[in-house]
């Protein structure tokens, strides 16, 4: 092997990086899953010959950050380092295995370069559909959430497995789309591949072990770097979640030590009867998240870079969820485990992580049906409609809480005219919800209002996948809670947060999204940002008086700009929009 | 001083973030110039350049019979926030859609993420119970009197503009009309903005934020338009004046008036014109445009001499040029890719010990370290300099003396000591991350539009494009490269070369299940017409041609292709065949058994492309000598070799010029590296090719080992 220079190496590294984003970018234009293509529910990774995740592409969704880079040991294992040839695809739904549930597949390929074995590419997608209830969070065991595919090959020397692919279609509602995910999947390893390919050629390699070599090593160094430039210490954090009918708590440890950080979820509770367990690989993956956004933001994700944090959690808790429990909604625990990780982690770094926000995306599916033969005859139709939509964000250190935005996860929503065209849905309304937002001397980031119905002539079911009804989001260091999530029909008819529910004809669904918590005391919000506030109608004249200490002539000097369309003179205001850090 | 009169000149005008370029074509023969952009009063800039380039070709400004312009002034403004006082008109239940965006973070890791603000604040947002359903039909009518009320507030508000934006008003534009008629009894001069005519497409966030930007900026731009147009005839140049627009057509200056949103990007859509009009030339099917600045690096495919183009792109970016960190326009736009990375990008050293490169710039104040204005950070033409590939003594035609030690010290403070390199190697690091990333989002565009590069001309121009040219094409596999005479200048001469045309769209969703050809015809038949009228009002006589595309995705995919349906036979089943034919050409193979969906249509009309003169074919090729030369880093090879020197004049056609040799002029110099060649074809334009390519006379003996 020559010796490579430092230039090359680090050239080779921004290569890999490019060859998993344009990985990720075939798949979401070739995937049919809503989630994919919209929410950028999918990921996509590179490996050396042993297994270990070299460069990852950054998409939408942090779940699958650490079940991205265990999952190739598990194909190696389980496929036999010796029954690996060129033209092979293996894959998996494995939630234990794979990213947490049945609805993501996993899809493998070995990479040959001239013969040899270099290594393999990886991608997940969250598919349409995989049978069995369909999704939700009403299953009792993964028995019933539908089809298991265990590790098994897709293709195996350049042949594609008919038989499997039979099974498939028959085993789902929408088999066109789905074979067609499994493909777009293939596909997109397909492109890593050849890509690969090229640079290897380009560089006159063999292989990709010595590059694979920097890119851990420097990942590992600059990792370690920022671990021990913290104070050690050790702190607790929980949080509390709807749960399905019963709470959940969620309790995490977390150890800061020379060369590592440890989370532990010890006193977690048990697992759910329903599907809002998550296995422990993707409560790793959301816990690795948090930590990485506050102490190595702008390393890379790889097998090095993830190894100093360490997250474990005991058996049968809902964040350490064993088959056959039903995990099909693991995103609403597993998206609430960032901000119970920050509970503990501002005790140890103060200043540095943001205040609760809403948490989980605060999604729904409709599923529409013609009222009466009457109105099927008259056209009215069926349609199943998904939509994602976000709450607000926690107030920061130094920053207002961003409106209607998710986090952890990184989904984006649909367009409401798009959804419309997807079936007989009437978005009525989707806008901020002014009020909701903890106060603080940041205050958190508004929540919304959404009012669903349908067209004349349907009716409709909604299963509900909402958290925050019970526990809204908690303020840090003094800010004020956040508004919690709200749901009932427009005639004042109460509706659960979690699961399955009818709507009349003519009846619409009142959803209040939650807001994000605030970060210290209201009392220490510049006086001219809570004018802003006041004439944007973030908050209401109430709240500014009687929550910040607005006086009545300050109110009105308000009310008078704003009948010139004029905000109130900035001065040192500042807000989540126009503030540096 | 003889006063050519009755001369009929073309005068080409682009006023960019620093310069203003002028071009004056005038009986075969071009003059050019570069003036600085003057903020407060653009067109002073304009008035100067005509002058300049009008007395290098002796004539007064009445030998120009017509002016083609192009401007960042619309860009600018909503990148600096500086429009009019604008209000948006919306549907009940959707005050906040330019607000809240995708609801989604473009950049995961960062918990301080400052997300862009939208161009209206929530007060200066208004709605009207109305509302359209999917289906076209209206679920709640719209009340006279309600608007009546509403017009009341925003005359007292004292609004300028105001824009108006209603949901599924591309499927039902009466609504819209209504409320435009009434503001404008109410309150008669207002400026109103329509979203159903400025950017009739599905997708609300979209539409409204397109029709905001475009009222934003109307007042400011049409005042603009009008007194440029009024100096002009006062000096002399009393001719029809037309704009460039981001769909790399040109129109009147009534249409830019009326619709300004259309003039953002209209500069790197003349250089994709520019590099299309060349790719005509050579009889080149596949071309990449490669403009780098001081900057910025764009980046376009040009197929068939034809720019590639989108409905869609994202202007103002705030983050790092992130996707997702700026505000979506849906108009006809030449698809480009735009980065942060150009001449005075500036390199540092990441936690993981990598160098990192842009897109934070220089710019031309401090500038780069070795123009010695105090600028302390390295920079890429930092880098150049000190890999020889600049000449101090030489930098923009010698008006200019670079400092070398400002260079090195900038680069080994920063990059080279960190790393434990020596000042070339952290030189060459910088250089060869820039490219790599220019390379990267090359190949990433190139994947997108299912294009393999190795098959490529690159065309490069820009004042730091040709430095570059030659190490990007080895990464890319590109084996030729062209770089056109005024490289400096090509926006504005792409104005020139650019038809009149007009792109007429619409959202109208159908599946192939129910495909209704009557409904078909009928509806491009109104675009086309629409898009004819449009190119008609701006030349009267020339023939004008159409191209028709329908944007088509299987049922259930969120990505859509547009397919050429011109002259298609409305029928389900060929519309379908050519779906797929496109379809297995992006992604290797089509999907059985699915319904396919058109959701937008599209016309563009246009008049025809001036063809220009074939070049011709390259004979035998002479080695020419040169009389000086320097040592030059060859970024293949890995050090430093000796490159010959000559001037861009020097090069005669037919003539060849080994690499490694640098070819120096005014406003750039074109690095040739070892294993190439390069030579004058006879339009001017250099090219570059690799030496076994063409079976050229063997190598010169130039290269020494480092």
């Amino acid at each position: 092997m020559r010796n490579l220079s430092t230039v090359s190496l680090q050239v080779m590294w921004n290569r890999l990086i490019s060859v998993v984003e344009e990985q990720a970018q075939a798949l979401i234009r070739t995937a049919f899953s809503t989630s994919v293509r919209e929410a950028g529910d999918l990921s996509a990774g590179i490996y050396n010959k042993a297994g270990l995740m070299l460069a990852q592409a950054v998409t939408g969704t942090p779940g699958h950050v650490n079940a991205m880079a265990d999952a190739v040991a598990h194909f190696i294992r389980e496929i036999g380092r010796d029954d690996i040839h060129e033209g092979d695809i293996y894959i998996t739904n494995d939630p234990w295995m794979g990213t947490g549930h049945l609805h993501d597949i996993t899809v493998v390929t070995p990479s040959f370069y001239k013969g040899a074995h270099v290594g393999f590419f990886a991608c997940t997608a969250h598919i349409v559909d995989i049978g069995g209830r369909g999704f939700g969070a009403d299953a009792n065991s993964v028995y019933e959430e539908g089809l298991y595919i265990p590790i098994m090959r897709f293709a195996d020397r350049g042949r594609v497995d008919q038989a499997f692919v039979r099974l498939v279609r028959a085993n789902v509602r929408e088999p066109d789309q789905v074979v067609g995910d499994i493909f777009a999947l293939a596909t997109c390893n397909d492109v890593g591949h050849r890509r690969l390919t090229s640079m290897l050629e380009e560089f006159d390699l063999d292989n990709v072990e010595v590059v694979g070599d920097f890119v851990l090593e420097n990942s590992r160094r600059a990792t370690l770097e920022r671990i021990a430039a913290l104070e050690p210490g050790t702190a607790e954090g929980s949080m509390m979640s709807d749960g399905f009918a019963t709470p959940i708590e969620i309790k995490v440890r977390l150890t800061i030590a020379k060369d590592e950080i440890s989370v532990d979820f010890d006193g977690t509770s048990p697992v759910d009867p329903k599907g809002i367990n998550s296995p422990l690989v993707y409560t790793k993956a959301y816990a690795c998240f948090a930590l990485k956004c506050a102490i190595a933001p702008d390393i890379p994700n790889n097998a090095a870079s993830l190894e100093p944090f360490k997250i474990s959690a005991p058996e049968n808790t809902i964040v350490n969820a064993l088959h056959p429990a039903p995990v099909a909604l693991r995103h609403v625990i597993g998206h609430l485990i960032p901000d119970t990780v920050y509970g503990a982690l501002d005790k140890l770094l103060p200043g540095t992580v943001p205040a609760e926000g809403a948490g989980p995306l605060c999604n729904f599916q409709v599923s529409l049906r013609p009222a009466s033969e009457a109105a099927r005859k008259a056209g009215a139709q069926r349609a199943e409609v998904l939509t994602f939509n976000c709450g607000g964000s926690g107030a920061r250190p130094h920053l207002d809480g961003m409106n209607t935005t998710a986090f952890p996860s990184g989904v984006m929503t649909m367009p409401i005219e798009a959804t419309e065209h997807t079936g007989p849905i009437i978005i009525w309304r989707k806008e901020l919800r002014p009020d909701s937002g903890g106060a603080g001397a940041r205050r958190g980031g508004l929540g919304q209002f959404m009012e669903i119905g349908a067209v004349d002539g349907h009716v409709f079911d909604i299963s509900a996948m909402f958290d925050r009804v019970k526990y809204p989001p908690r303020g840090r260091r003094g800010g004020c809670d956040g508004s919690p999530t709200k749901i009932a029909l427009d005639d004042g008819t109460k509706m659960a947060g979690k699961g399955r529910q009818f709507v009349p004809e003519g009846r619409k669904v009142m959803l209040a999204l939650p807001g994000g918590a605030g970060y210290g005391p209201a009392s220490e919000r510049p006086r001219a940002e809570v004018l802003r506030d006041l004439a944007l109608g973030y908050i209401s004249s109430d709240t500014a008086k009687e929550i910040y200490g607005l006086t009545e002539p300050d109110a009105a000097s308000v009310e008078a700009g704003l009948k010139h369309g004029e905000l109130p003179a900035s001065g040192e205001g500042r807000s989540a929009a126009s503030t540096d850090k | 001083m003889s006063i050519i009169s009755s001369a009929r000149g073309y005068l080409g005008a682009d006023i960019g973030g620093t310069f203003t370029d002028v071009v004056l074509e005038i009986e075969g023969q071009s003059f050019s110039t570069k003036v600085l952009t003057t903020y407060e009063a653009p067109e002073h800039a304009v008035l100067e350049g005509m002058h300049r380039v009008c007395a290098k070709a002796r004539v007064t400004p009445h030998a120009i019979c017509r002016i083609i312009h192009g401007t960042t002034l619309a860009t600018n403004a909503l990148i600096e926030r500086r429009g009019a006082k604008t209000a948006l008109i919306t549907t009940e239940g959707f005050r906040d859609t330019i607000e809240m965006r995708t609801e989604s973070r473009f950049e995961q890791y960062d918990l301080n993420l400052v997300l862009p603000e939208p161009l209206l604040p929530r007060n200066r947002r208004y709605t009207l119970r109305e509302r359209i359903g999917a289906n076209g039909k209206t679920l709640i009518p719209l009340a006279r009197a309600d608007v009546e009320n509403l017009a009341e507030k925003i005359a007292e508000a004292g609004y300028e503009s105001v824009a108006v934006g209603l949901i599924h008003s591309y499927l039902d534009p009466e609504h819209e009309r209504m409320v435009r008629d009434v503001l404008l009894e109410r309150i008669p001069g207002l400026s109103v903005s329509i979203s159903s005519e400025v950017s009739p497409q599905m997708r609300e966030y979209e539409r409204f934020n397109t029709v905001v930007a475009n009222a934003y900026v109307k007042p400011m731009m049409k005042r603009y338009l009008l007194k440029l147009a009024q100096k002009l005839a006062g000096e002399g140049a009393d001719c029809p004046i037309f704009l460039m627009h981001s769909g790399g057509g040109i129109i009147s200056l009534e249409g830019a008036a009326e619709f300004p949103v259309r003039l953002i990007e209209s500069g790197p859509a003349g250089g994709a014109i520019y590099a299309a009009h060349f790719a005509a030339r050579f009889g080149l099917e596949r071309v990449l445009s490669f403009d780098m600045g001081g900057t910025t690096a764009k980046i376009c495919l040009i197929k068939k001499q034809t720019p590639k183009t989108s409905r869609v792109f994202e202007v103002a970016r705030s983050y790092r040029f992130k996707k997702g960190s700026g505000m979506p326009i849906s108009i006809p736009v030449i698809d480009m890719v735009e980065i942060g990375a150009g001449g005075g990008s500036l390199a540092h050293v990441d936690a993981m010990r990598q160098i990192r490169v842009g897109p934070e710039s220089a710019g031309s104040d401090p500038g780069p370290a070795c123009y010695g204005q105090g600028g302390e950070r390295p920079a890429v033409t930092d880098a150049d300099l000190l890999l020889g590939k600049l000449d101090p003594e030489n930098f923009a035609g010698g008006s200019m003396q670079l400092d070398m030690d400002a260079a090195r010290q900038a680069i080994m403070t920063n990059v080279g000591e960190r790393l434990g390199m020596d000042d070339e190697t952290a030189a060459f690091g910088i250089t060869e991350v820039v490219d790599e990333n220019m390379a990267n989002a090359a190949r990433v565009h190139a994947v997108e539009n299912g294009e393999d590069l190795s098959s490529y001309t690159m065309i490069a121009f820009g004042g730091a494009a040709p430095l570059h040219a030659g190490r990007l094409c080895e990464k890319l596999g590109i084996e030729r490269v062209l770089v056109p005479p005024g490289a400096g200048v090509g926006s504005a001469i792409g104005f020139l070369r650019a038809p009149f045309s007009f792109e007429a769209t619409r959202s109208v969703y159908m599946r192939l299940s129910r495909f209704d050809g009557g409904a078909v015809s009928t509806l491009l038949g109104e675009l086309e017409s629409e898009a004819r009228s449009f190119v008609r009002s701006c030349d009267a006589q020339a023939p004008i041609g159409t191209e028709a595309k329908a944007y088509m995705r299987y049922v259930g995919q969120g990505w859509e292709i547009p397919i050429d349906v011109t002259d298609a036979e409305p029928a389900a089943d060929r519309y379908r065949a050519l779906f797929e034919a496109e379809y297995a050409k992006l992604f290797s193979r089509s999907v059985q058994g699915l319904d396919v969906e058109i959701t937008v249509w599209a016309v563009n009309a246009s008049t025809r492309k001036t063809t220009p003169a074939a070049a011709i074919p390259l004979g035998s090729l002479a080695p020419i000598e040169a009389s000086t030369a320097r040592h030059v880093y060859d970024s293949t090879l890995g050090y430093k070799v000796r490159a010959a020197i000559f001037a861009r004049e020097q090069l005669k056609v037919g003539q060849l010029a080994e690499g490694p040799c640098v070819i120096i002029e005014d406003e750039t110099t074109i690095i040739v590296p070892s294993h190439s060649a390069a030579t004058c074809r006879s339009d001017g334009c250099i090219e570059i090719f690799k030496r076994d390519k063409v079976g050229a006379q063997p190598a010169l003996a130039l290269a020494v080992g480092a």
